[in-house]
């Protein structure tokens, strides 16, 4: 099959603009007539759900944690790009999208990302409207820093919890809509399945995680909010909860899965203390602004830092990358730290990390200014290591963080599963082979609050309303069946290991194999390795309690079944995908610098994977990306 | 070092619950309190007891899943430390340490450790937002604040909804909770509108849910793992009254 991204025609900068007229509307005395499901209560599926009841459709909107408020993207700290250009330091909506395709490494849509530099203006005034409190300035206009792949300051910020504000603003919005009855909540319910009728996506099972009540939602059409999959790697920034069950199960339905291999190493996070950590905390990309990373220059070094010489230091992110110095894209910062680390230079115990150092910065700008600036990051560190930064400079390390791949979906946010609509970090759509800082919450905002509002109308204006089919159906009936069947089945093996045993070890085969530097012979027996241990869960694993109760093992491990099939696609994707891109580093592929090399030739395409059924090879769908606007170069951050 | 966890175990709303003991060794100052927990659940699963039940998810002090009393304290003994930021080093060998449910008429136990919090985003349904539709803001910058507003504003709106303020509180009031947003929106002109009815419905709605009045206890405060102040108190105080002299309270409209 041919994959439509139906980009509207004509040049990029009107191409928005022309295709919100010529999508259909739905007459407002009909938006009551239909239902939408939203799953997920982050930025995307927050502002989704609480803009849509605002128009007047009839919402039902569902979480895992107990509270909507509670999604994972109350986590970002660092900030929020948006093309105002109030610093007057030259940036527009075109150096932000050029920014973003670059800074993907040129694999994500054009059309899709200049969207998202057009609408990141109208997310920051809906914001202020709703009463995040931004950073200002003294003369009360909005204040901005720079971060990450950018050499102009865009970033909008909430202190170090900009995700958690902007998200309180979005939960504020649907709370209201929950008040007015145009949204019902159900917190504390976990999507199971996805209801697939005559092809198109009407409905969820879900869940009740306190009474164990499974239980069917039909609707006109389902959206999915559900975040990233970065958990499969055990060990990453991710909630404990996060998972990818939710696009797991639409993808075993029959929607695409794209760019799986796309994974985001973020490079400042504390580093792993022991066997017992279950999860790694980020410290704020925005350090990189006023903190110097370095390492000392021969391996083996284990002298305090503040005994070793400026000459026996190595600042290599400045050293190697000049112009961007410490502020260098993520996925560059990450490899470089590794790679000064696998050359025995790291620091801290077991000498994986390196040196973010603020002690330039204090003496230059006084510890006044930069306590004001991460004050609560320096907090944390504290707390988490039990070492002052203000005496020892922070050590860090990269962790895994965020993941560009997810469901594909078209121009319109939807999948080629008619119906099914995802958005956020659970589609794959802006952020291509590599995300930039700050760009996470503009895009989750922008799916929600401004892109979704006007997409959906064109798939539902096609929807006769009234014509939805009840729970009673029999695809319903199915789905239901198979979710408890799953259950009874993972809660009757009764085995000898738990749940975590299994994911912390397809952890270690995704970290070693799939992580930071892939090359083929590891990721072979990285798909050798991941249905072994796949098999021996679904003989061996040990589920407790019974399904009719609040049961965190049986979640638990219904999240694990998935990721030990969902990593070996991820696997396979990177295997697939032999050149080097943004975050995706096949060690073949490299300049003698080290820097990816990419292969546009053979590899300019999303990658959209079709299941084929449990044990056979996924089927490789392409969707050729065209760059008429940004010209495809190899990215020099130098 | 070794330490005695002291955990209250109760398998569902209704059934009575208990205090059960369990030994730990080997336990390190680099672990969370809640990494322990993990460690004590896959022991307990694999000797085909039920694991401890505990809210919980970023781990990192900033969604607000986690929290119980631990040895009476709510988030534990360090200050401004949420319970998954708080780490075994701040205990000493040989400790004993009581782990209970946060208690409060307002929060029924679900099980274990969890209870139902819901009557939180009741409260902030009641009122506590900007009624701003989506697309109707004017541009960002026409709306100038003060840099000292808007950081006071931000102190408040901190708050990450835990319910520790409220299981601190002798008379389970969720008066800081409820100050904390009514504070965060009115420090800022966009909340001036809606200000008076916030400050109506959130104060009846909180009453309504079964929570305690305020006595001036400042239990809330010192629990807070988000610094927090009693000065949000006296603000909603002020809002309350001002409010109730000048309107009444009507029910959340469309237009």
């Amino acid at each position: 099959m041919t994959l439509d991204a139906k980009i509207p025609s004509g040049p990029i900068e009107k191409k928005w603009e022309k295709h919100r007229f010529d999508m259909k509307l739905v007459n407002p005395s009909n938006k009551r007539k239909y239902k939408v499901i939203v799953v997920g209560t982050g930025l995307a599926g927050g502002a989704a759900a609480a803009s849509l009841g605002q128009l007047g459709y009839e919402v039902e909107a569902f979480c895992y944690q107990d509270s909507a408020r509670r999604a994972h993207s109350i986590a970002a700290q660092g900030g929020i790009n948006a093309a105002k250009n109030y610093q007057n330091d030259g940036d527009s909506i075109f150096r932000l999208f050029y920014d973003t395709v670059k800074g993907g490494d040129f694999r994500s849509r054009e059309a899709n990302v200049y969207r998202l530099a057009e609408v990141s203006n109208a997310i920051i005034d809906q914001c202020v409207a709703l009463g995040v409190p931004f950073a200002r300035e003294y003369s009360g206009y909005l204040a901005n820093r720079s971060f990450g792949g950018a050499q102009v300051s865009r970033t909008f910020y909430a202190r170090g919890q900009t995700g958690q504000q902007l998200l309180l603003g979005a939960y504020a919005a649907l709370s209201r809509e929950v008040a007015l009855g145009s949204v019902k909540m159900y917190p504390r319910h976990e999507m199971l399945e996805l209801v697939v009728i005559d092809g198109h996506a009407k409905g969820i099972v879900v869940r009740d995680m306190v009474t164990g009540k499974v239980s069917s939602h039909a609707a006109d059409t389902v959206l999915l909010a559900t975040g990233g999959y970065g958990n499969v790697f055990y060990l990453s920034t991710n909630a404990k909860g996060c998972n990818t069950t939710a696009i797991w199960r639409a993808h075993r339905k029959g929607a695409f899965f794209a760019n799986p291999c796309y994974t985001q190493i973020h490079p400042t996070c504390i580093p792993v203390a022991g066997e017992h950590q279950s999860k790694l905390t980020l410290m704020s990309e925005s350090l990189r602004n006023d903190g110097r990373v370095w390492v000392p220059k021969k391996a083996g070094d284990h002298r305090k830092p503040w005994e070793i010489p400026e000459d026996d230091r190595d600042y290599y992110l400045e050293r190697k990358y000049p112009s961007y110095g410490n502020l260098a894209p993520r996925d560059i910062s990450s490899r470089a730290a590794k790679q000064v680390c696998d050359e025995g230079r790291g620091v801290g115990p077991g000498g994986r990390g390196v040196y973010l150092d603020f002690t330039d910065s204090i003496s230059r700008l006084g510890k006044g200014v930069i306590e004001a600036r991460y004050g609560n990051l320096f907090e944390m560190y504290e707390r988490i290591t039990g070492e002052d930064p203000w005496k020892w400079p922070m050590r860090i390390y990269p962790a895994m963080h965020y993941t560009m791949g997810g469901l594909w979906v078209d121009y319109n946010l939807m999948s080629n599963l008619p119906g099914l609509h995802v958005l956020g970090e659970a589609n794959f759509s802006d952020h291509g082979a590599n995300r930039l800082g700050a760009s996470a919450l503009m895009q989750g905002l922008a799916d929600g609050y401004f892109v979704i509002p006007y997409t959906i109308a064109d798939y539902l204006a096609k929807v006769k309303p009234g014509t939805r089919a009840g729970v009673d159906h029999p695809a319903f009936k199915e789905a239901e069946a198979e979710v408890a069947g799953r259950m009874k089945k993972l809660l009757s093996i009764g085995g000898t290991k738990t749940v975590d045993e299994f994911h912390k070890e397809l952890g270690q085969v995704m970290w070693e194999f799939v992580g930071m530097g892939r090359n083929e012979a590891g990721l072979k027996t990285a798909l050798q390795k991941i249905p072994q241990i796949r098999e021996r869960f679904w003989k061996e694993v040990l589920v407790p309690g019974s399904g009719a109760d609040f049961n965190q093992e049986l979640e638990k491990a219904g999240r694990v079944a998935d990721f030990l099939e969902m990593g070996e696609l991820l696997a396979y994707d990177a295997l697939m995908r032999d050149e080097s891109c943004g975050a995706h580093f096949r060690e073949e592929h490299q300049t003698p610098d080290g820097e990816a090399m990419r292969d546009d030739e053979k590899y300019a395409y999303v990658a959209a994977w079709e299941f084929k059924g449990e044990g056979k090879a996924p089927e490789l769908h392409k969707e050729a990306l065209e760059f008429e606007n940004v010209h495809l170069a190899q990215r020099s951050y130098k | 070092m070794k330490l005695t966890l002291k955990i209250w175990r109760q398998e569902s709303p209704s059934a009575k619950g208990r205090l059960v003991a369990y030994p730990m060794d080997h336990v390190e100052g680099d672990m969370s309190f809640l990494e322990l927990l993990d460690i004590l659940n896959q022991s307990l699963i694999k000797k085909g007891e039920a694991p401890v039940a505990f809210d919980h998810d970023c781990r990192e002090g900033i969604c607000g899943s986690c929290g119980f009393m631990i040895s009476g304290i709510a988030h534990g003994p360090q200050k401004l430390t949420t319970t998954c930021q708080l780490f075994m080093r701040q205990f000493k060998d040989g400790d004993t340490i009581v782990a209970e449910p946060f208690r409060s008429k307002a929060f029924p136990v679900i099980k274990d450790l969890v209870v139902d919090r819901s009557a939180l985003d009741k409260i902030v349904q009641a009122g506590g937002f900007i009624s701003a539709r989506t697309g109707s803001g004017p541009d960002a910058n026409a709306i100038l604040i003060p840099k000292e507003k808007a950081d006071k504003s931000m102190d408040a709106a901190a708050c990450i909804g835990c319910g520790a303020c409220i299981a601190a509180c002798p008379n389970g009031s969720a008066m800081l909770f409820t100050s904390a947003k009514i504070s965060h929106l009115g420090l800022l002109p966009q909340g001036q509108t809606e200000r008076h009815q916030r400050a109506l419905r959130m104060v009846s709605k909180m009453e309504e849910l079964g929570f305690g009045a305020c006595s001036n206890h400042g239990e809330c405060e010192a629990v807070c793992p988000k610094g927090i102040t009693l000065e949000f108190i006296a603000r909603l105080n002020r809002d309350f009254l001002v409010a109730s002299v000048v309107a009444t309270k009507e029910a959340v409209k469309k237009v």
